[in-house]
């Protein structure tokens, strides 16, 4: 049994917040597999295509055949722990800090041995579940899982570590007029989350939906504007060091492509979707950044909600697919800058919203709100960095993955 | 005449006068006009500090501004309009710079707008006003006072599913108006016509007929309570903008105390 996490109290406001270290970041080129496989939640290892051996650790040339030829696939999960030990003593700092840690020798039904870290609830002899998780480095690491968990699994504090888990945690939803922000206020609130602040853009304008949130406890609306930077300074001062996950979801669309296109739309677009996820993250990720090792609601990750279209556009939704494109390359730089400290970005990749009246006219399928609550709150738990929503995105990120160019010819040279 | 200016500046001076300062602040929050989301809108005003006495500018802080040319307290031009588009000298650049001073009347409609949000200037409140303080005279600023500018938030807009709700003129009130070949006119709410404007025959009546008539606009006022029904002094030069429609202003009124 995994012991409960209680609900963390009030900070002492004289000790010092702990500096977020990490563990040890180097790998392979081809170790960095494991990472892209943790990020997307994916189970797999290297798979020669010549002699279909399965590889692990991961490397350049077969273990079996010395071909080079060696694919990213996913591969059964289950496996057995061979052996099991704690160890005791580090020189790194990261396992120094989290003392005893215990590792263990799984064999896996697909063939290969492997090292991996154990969850509280598995020990030797047992059939485990192993998953690749990222690390508080970002990079990819094996973890062994009990085949059915309790209700209290996600407590360990190994897997906590390896997961942006809103329980206990405060969320900032940047913009509370979105059509997503009410079905995610309440998905949060189930998964545990101490309290939920929603951004207000233009208070000045009535908004019907609004009163659906009135009366929901430690759920707050507060004036918040990504277009406005003053508006964004000043939210991020008063409950800057307090937002532990914050999830953008402000965005602007407006059909229409590029020849013939308003610039106005194009410029607004710009200003919501990417000018202002960077308005965002210059006031509340220098915060986030400087909590990520801060007790049991340290700052775990900032969610940026995307238009699959961002990878690849649709040519009738030109200046908005441009924004998208745009936020997609801040999210990545985001990534990069929040490597030293911990911090998940993670890109949630949507299709089309049921409802949204700027989609009115697409055919199905489309996207629910609920749906996108769903997935991205199990995407936080499972610490993902890329999560997609609906069939569309699904689809459209796993041809992108496949051939970006493919799928370019087929969105827009009249392919299937 | 130097002696005549010269005493006005006196008068300022010595407290005989007094300026009212009849602007709104330039602020983020400050709502502008909705149209529907399908036509292009109005920018909100919008500042990003381009330095702040650090490294990007040791000395000095300054920023850039967004903003519409109808952003808060604003003029409108002639050509603001379709019917005004052919009328000569009708952008902000080209008017005559002496029509930005002159007389200013001021028709207290607060009591009824404070009864009826739809509150309409109407031909018998304009004639109500004349029988007090007599005929509107030419080339003076009219401007309609309705105390909504003290409004804060949503219930400025008052915006309902059936478009918003704020007070204006009817046509026949601006065909008296023009009648009375008045310089311009002015309002405390978000455009110089009614929420439900668009539902008059012509739509937008005040915009339409007075813009065709090469007349000016000024909306979002505020401080109109502070001025006398006749006898203060109008100040409001629009921005000197290339082919400007329209332009955020200081508006000023000169007053005896």
């Amino acid at each position: 049994m995994t012991t409960p996490l209680t609900r963390p109290s009030k900070k002492d406001p004289q000790k010092r917040t702990l500096v977020p270290v990490l563990p040890p970041v180097a790998r392979s080129r081809a170790a960095l597999g494991l990472g892209v496989m943790a990020a997307q939640g994916r189970f797999g290892l290297q798979v020669c295509k010549d002699c279909q051996a399965i590889q692990y650790p991961p490397r350049d040339a077969c273990l079996k055949c010395l071909s080079a030829d060696l694919v990213w696939q996913d591969v059964a999960s289950e496996g057995t722990i061979m052996a099991e030990t704690t160890i005791r003593v580090s020189p790194e700092p990261y396992f120094r800090e989290r003392m005893p840690w215990r590792m263990g020798a799984v064999q896996l039904a697909a063939g290969p041995t492997v090292n991996c870290h154990l969850h509280g609830e598995v020990g030797r002899g047992d059939t485990v579940r192993m998953a690749l998780k990222l690390d508080k480095a970002g990079q990819g690491v094996l973890i062994a899982l009990p085949l059915k968990g309790s209700d209290l699994m996600q407590d360990d504090l190994v897997l906590r570590a390896m997961s942006s888990d809103p329980k206990h945690r405060r969320v900032l939803i940047s913009d509370a007029r979105s059509p997503v922000a009410l079905a995610l206020t309440q998905a949060l609130l189930k998964a545990g989350a101490a309290h939920v602040f929603l951004g207000e853009p233009e208070a000045w304008l009535a908004w019907p939906e609004r009163a659906a949130f009135e009366g929901l406890v430690n759920v707050s609306i507060l004036p918040l504007d990504v277009t406005d930077a003053s508006s964004v300074t000043k939210l991020a001062a008063e409950i800057g060091g307090k937002v532990d996950i914050l999830i953008n979801t402000a965005s602007y669309v407006r059909p229409g492509g590029i020849m013939g296109n308003d610039t106005n739309f194009a410029t607004k677009s710009f200003e919501v979707n990417t000018i202002g996820l960077m308005r965002l993250a210059q006031g509340f990720a220098p915060g986030m950044t400087g909590r990520a090792q801060d007790d049991t609601n340290s700052a775990v990750a900032f969610v940026n909600i995307l238009s699959v279209r961002a990878l690849s556009p649709d040519a009738n939704y030109g200046a908005f697919g441009a924004s998208q494109a745009a936020a997609h390359s801040i999210s990545q730089s985001l990534r990069a800058e929040f490597r030293t400290s911990g911090l998940r970005m993670m890109n949630v990749y949507i299709g089309p919203i049921e409802g949204d009246a700027w989609f009115q006219p697409l055919p199905p399928p489309k996207v629910t709100p609920n749906a996108i609550a769903r997935t991205l709150v199990s995407a936080l738990v499972d610490g993902l960095e890329e999560a997609t929503c609906g069939d569309i995105a699904r689809d459209v990120y796993a041809r992108w993955r496949a051939d970006a160019l493919l799928l370019e010819r087929e969105m827009t040279g009249g392919g299937s | 005449m130097s002696a005549l200016i010269s005493n006005v500046a006196e008068a300022l001076a010595s407290g005989a006068a007094r300026i009212v300062d009849l602007t709104h602040t330039l602020d983020p929050d400050f709502p502008v006009i909705i149209l529907p989301p399908e036509f292009g809108q109005c920018a909100r005003f919008r500042m990003e500090e381009v330095s702040a006495y650090d490294h990007r500018g040791p000395a000095w802080k300054w920023h850039n501004l967004t903003l519409n040319e109808h952003t808060g307290t604003h003029f409108d031009a002639p050509s603001h309009w379709v019917s005004g588009k052919d009328v000569p000298n009708g952008d902000v650049d080209e008017i005559d710079p002496s029509v930005f001073v002159g007389p200013v009347v001021v028709i207290d409609c607060s009591a009824g707008a404070a009864k009826d949000d739809d509150f309409e200037l109407t031909p018998a409140v304009i004639e109500a006003w004349e029988v007090e303080h007599g005929t509107i005279p030419a080339d003076a600023w009219v401007l309609m006072r309705t105390d909504w500018s003290k409004r804060r938030g949503a219930e400025y807009l008052n915006m309902a599913e059936d478009g918003p709700h704020s007070p204006g003129p009817t046509p026949a009130a601006i065909e008296l108006l023009l009648k009375r070949d008045i310089r311009g006119f002015g309002t405390e709410t978000v455009g110089t016509d009614a929420g439900q404007g668009s539902h008059y025959v012509p739509p937008y009546p005040a915009h339409y007929l007075l813009h065709g008539a090469g007349k000016f606009g000024l909306q979002c006022l505020c401080n109109l309570d502070l001025l006398p029904a006749t006898g203060a002094l109008l100040i409001a030069p629009p921005l000197k903008i290339k082919g400007g429609t329209g332009s955020p202003l200081r508006v000023l009124a000169m007053v005896m105390s």
